[in-house]
């Protein structure tokens, strides 16, 4: 019934393999980009088929196997894949921003040197994010893990004649490097662990989530384990402590911002552990551990977002802050919710960094027109783009307003029942909440800061460049109409129970198909959120009215009054300079790990590989040359040497022989 | 009666070999080197007709016959080596032919 889920990836390592060997040959951006993405709407169509043959089916989890992989002992693994509704959903996710992202590069990427190098890369990313999101066990899960990372790697670096953007490559590799380790780590603990204390050699999933319970809740190692994960986790879905490589990994073409690191790849450490969250569930003491990290670099990432200028580093540190909401409700078993804004985040946040992306290419063909070289990124240099370009403006408001948690929007839905199970959960705090609602506020005032200083108030740009700037043509707007619209209507998948009674009984759909995957476990664990309705329609209300007050704040600040922020800054200049200088967690980590890294690597290099290592090696050569210099002079070219010295071997051979 | 054993072959085969031994040592014209290796041949050869004659078998006798013949072209090849040498450097002194060395 399923067995064609192969072809999902599939597709898309066609389009790379196509464009990656003749895309030099072909030249016609139009038919790179075309292969490119219709590479994506296959995928896309099929996932949409199978999904919805998924939703009028009684089974809801199918194992699809292509070929066996290797067979150790009494370990199997196969090429398998896995269709239930947790996969279903990251499969439409994945293709369907996919999908208009690939359009839109085709519009974005024009006239870029290497434009088939780029539709490769990102075809690639496609193909390893849907092994990621299919796979059947951790091996083949680790393939994907391994080749979107190395895909991000390639993406950022895709500008590789500037050294930043080579550098922020490099960052995200090694930073990402860490993870894995971490990952690794946890996979061989629970393999050893299941199979030699428990007999239950395997890696697949199901497997491993029927069979978890027989580590024992809380236990040190089910602990270790998940801990290890996490820390896969934090690598890959730039969490604290790991989220530095995020923010440069803004150097790659803004497109790749939107699907990998903002829709897509980042979520891969949450989508991990809601793959495994029966294992999850067995460990609180982890639970606890990701809920705090995630509230924490939520709270963390939003206060560096609000004095940034770069506007791409904003969405940036707004994107680890939203990760960081995500594994808050992970850590506090809100599954289904923390898969829910992984969703409506992907629509929104896709559409802020593709509506950014709209704005810096205007503003970059503004400054080239004008042959003027300011930064086509600085918010400082933009403001009263909304007559301009008004589509771009538009859908950009409606994603800003999205995430910003205002009623009716998606993103209300899905931070809402974040924030209500981070308090009502059994595995909830209050301090959680208080941690995810002051940076919801945050949240609010730095994206309509964002917008007002992008959109709203005088024109800064220089004067030269001012008439330059135009709305970008429709393959570019028209991916950004539609993600807009997902914006709006997403969260009506997933309305809370509490409001969805109130407006008529519309259910929690979202809630109610992934069930499967996650309601036995929240069942078997206690996992699950009490309280009263007014508790929680309480709790909405003060979480409206902080992002209502966040963004009043940022009209106050950059509408009404626009000296006042400069007149913050110089009443708090230490805190100012502090935010904006990224609390200096950079170069703490420079101090703390880089730089005794790199010492450790001269001194390996300089002191051990040039003294150790190749002064045995010379020594050798050198020694050889001591001896032969010492033997050539028995090499004296007289005749009478060479036949007394064979005369004295002769008597001493004989000598030997006869009085031995 | 004094009479005359194998050893007394043997002696006097030993004591050419090693005259010829020490005269290619010690001399330095080529021409005598060369006729200090036919006498260590000879000492050889002695010592072969001997044994030959004192154990019965012809086996000796025929190698000193192989001995004579290759001696011989020895010394064909060697006089034509020596004449070559003393166009190149009009002397048959073998302190004078070091050129294979360091």
């Amino acid at each position: 019934m399923y067995d064609k889920l192969w072809l999902i990836p599939f597709f898309p390592l066609l389009g790379c393999v196509i464009n990656g060997l003749l895309g030099k040959r072909i030249k016609n951006e139009t038919i790179i980009g075309g292969i490119g993405t219709l590479a994506m709407v296959c995928s896309f169509a099929l996932s949409c088929k199978y999904f919805f043959q998924l939703l009028g089916d009684t089974v809801k989890s199918h194992e699809v196997v292509v070929a066996s992989w290797m067979t150790v002992g009494q370990l199997q693994v196969d090429w398998g894949f896995l269709l239930d509704p947790l996969s279903a959903i990251m499969l439409l996710v994945v293709t369907g921003v996919g999908s208009l992202i690939h359009l839109y590069s085709i519009g974005y990427m024009h006239g870029e040197e290497g434009f088939y190098r780029y539709f490769s890369y990102l075809n690639l990313f496609a193909f390893a994010m849907l092994m990621l999101v299919t796979g059947n066990n951790a091996l083949v899960m680790f393939v994907g893990w391994e080749g979107v990372g190395l895909c991000s790697y390639l993406l950022i670096g895709y500008y590789f004649h500037k050294k930043s953007a080579g550098d922020a490559g490099k960052k995200a590799f090694v930073v990402n490097r860490v993870g894995d380790f971490g990952f690794l780590i946890g996979l061989f603990v629970l393999f050893w662990t299941l199979g030699k204390e428990h007999g239950v050699w395997t890696v697949n999933f199901l497997e491993i989530g029927a069979n978890a319970h027989l580590l024992g809740n809380g236990s040190a190692v089910v602990t270790l384990v998940t801990l290890c994960f996490f820390l896969g986790a934090t690598g890959k879905s730039a969490q604290i402590p790991l989220y530095t490589w995020l923010p440069d990994a803004m150097e790659g073409p803004t497109p790749v911002s939107a699907l990998i690191h903002a829709a897509t790849m980042v979520t891969a450490g949450v989508y991990m552990i809601g793959r495994m969250n029966g294992l999850f569930a067995l460990a609180p003491d982890t639970m606890l551990v990701i809920a705090t990290i995630g509230a924490s670099t939520a709270l963390f990432a939003a206060s560096i977002g609000l004095a940034q200028n770069d506007i791409k580093r904003v969405l940036a540190y707004s994107t680890v802050s939203q990760l960081g909401y995500m594994f808050l409700a992970m850590g506090v078993g809100a599954f289904s919710a923390g898969i829910f804004h992984l969703m409506t985040h992907a629509f929104f946040k896709a559409c802020l960094f593709l509506g950014s992306g709209s704005v810096i290419h205007a503003m970059h063909h503004a400054y080239h027109h004008a042959h003027l070289h300011d930064d086509a990124q600085d918010m400082r240099n933009m403001g009263g783009l909304r007559k301009k370009m008004p589509i771009t403006f538009l859908t950009f408001l409606v994603s800003t307003i999205a995430i910003a948690g205002i009623p009716g929007f998606s993103g209300f839905f899905s931070k809402d029942e974040i924030l209500w199970w981070s308090f009502a959960s059994t595995r909830g705090h209050v301090i959680l909440w208080v941690m995810g609602a002051c940076a919801a506020g945050m949240t609010a005032f730095y994206m309509f800061r964002l917008v007002f200083m992008t959109f709203f108030g005088e024109q800064r740009t220089h004067a030269k460049a001012k008439d330059h700037i135009h709305e970008s043509p429709l393959v570019i707007t028209l991916p950004l109409m539609v993600l807009g619209l997902l914006a709006v209507v997403g969260g009506y998948l997933g309305v809370p129970h509490v409001l969805g009674s109130v407006l008529g009984h519309i259910p929690n759909y979202l809630e109610h198909f992934l069930s499967p995957v996650f309601a036995q476990t929240q069942e078997m664990y206690n996992i699950s959120a009490h309280g009263s309705a007014a508790a929680e329609f309480g709790l909405m209300g003060i979480s409206i009215g902080i992002a209502v007050f966040g963004i009043f704040l940022a009209y106050i600040m950059y509408i009404k009054n626009p000296s006042l922020p400069g007149k913050f800054v110089g009443a708090f200049t230490g805190l100012w300079r502090a935010v904006f200088n990224k609390w200096y967690v950079d170069e703490i980590y420079d101090a703390l790990f880089v730089n005794p890294t790199k010492r450790l690597g001269t001194f390996c290099w300089k002191g051990f590989d040039v003294k150790v290592v190749d002064g045995i090696v010379n020594g050798v050569g050198k020694l050889v040359n001591v001896f032969s210099n010492t033997l050539r002079y028995t090499q004296s070219g007289f005749a009478h040497n060479y036949a007394m010295t064979m005369a004295v071997g002769v008597v001493v051979i004989l000598t030997f022989y006869v009085f031995r | 009666m004094f009479t005359v054993t194998v050893h007394h072959y043997l002696v006097v085969s030993a004591i050419l070999f090693s005259l010829g031994t020490i005269g290619v040592l010690t001399r330095r014209n080529a021409i005598v080197i060369f006729m200090c290796v036919e006498l260590m041949l000879n000492g050889v050869n002695l010592s072969f007709i001997a044994l030959s004659h004192f154990l019965g078998n012809m086996d000796g006798q025929i190698f000193v016959f192989f001995v004579m013949t290759v001696a011989a072209a020895e010394a064909a090849v060697g006089l034509a080596l020596m004449i070559a040498f003393f166009r190149n450097k009009e002397s048959i002194d073998v302190e004078d032919f070091n050129l294979l060395k360091w």
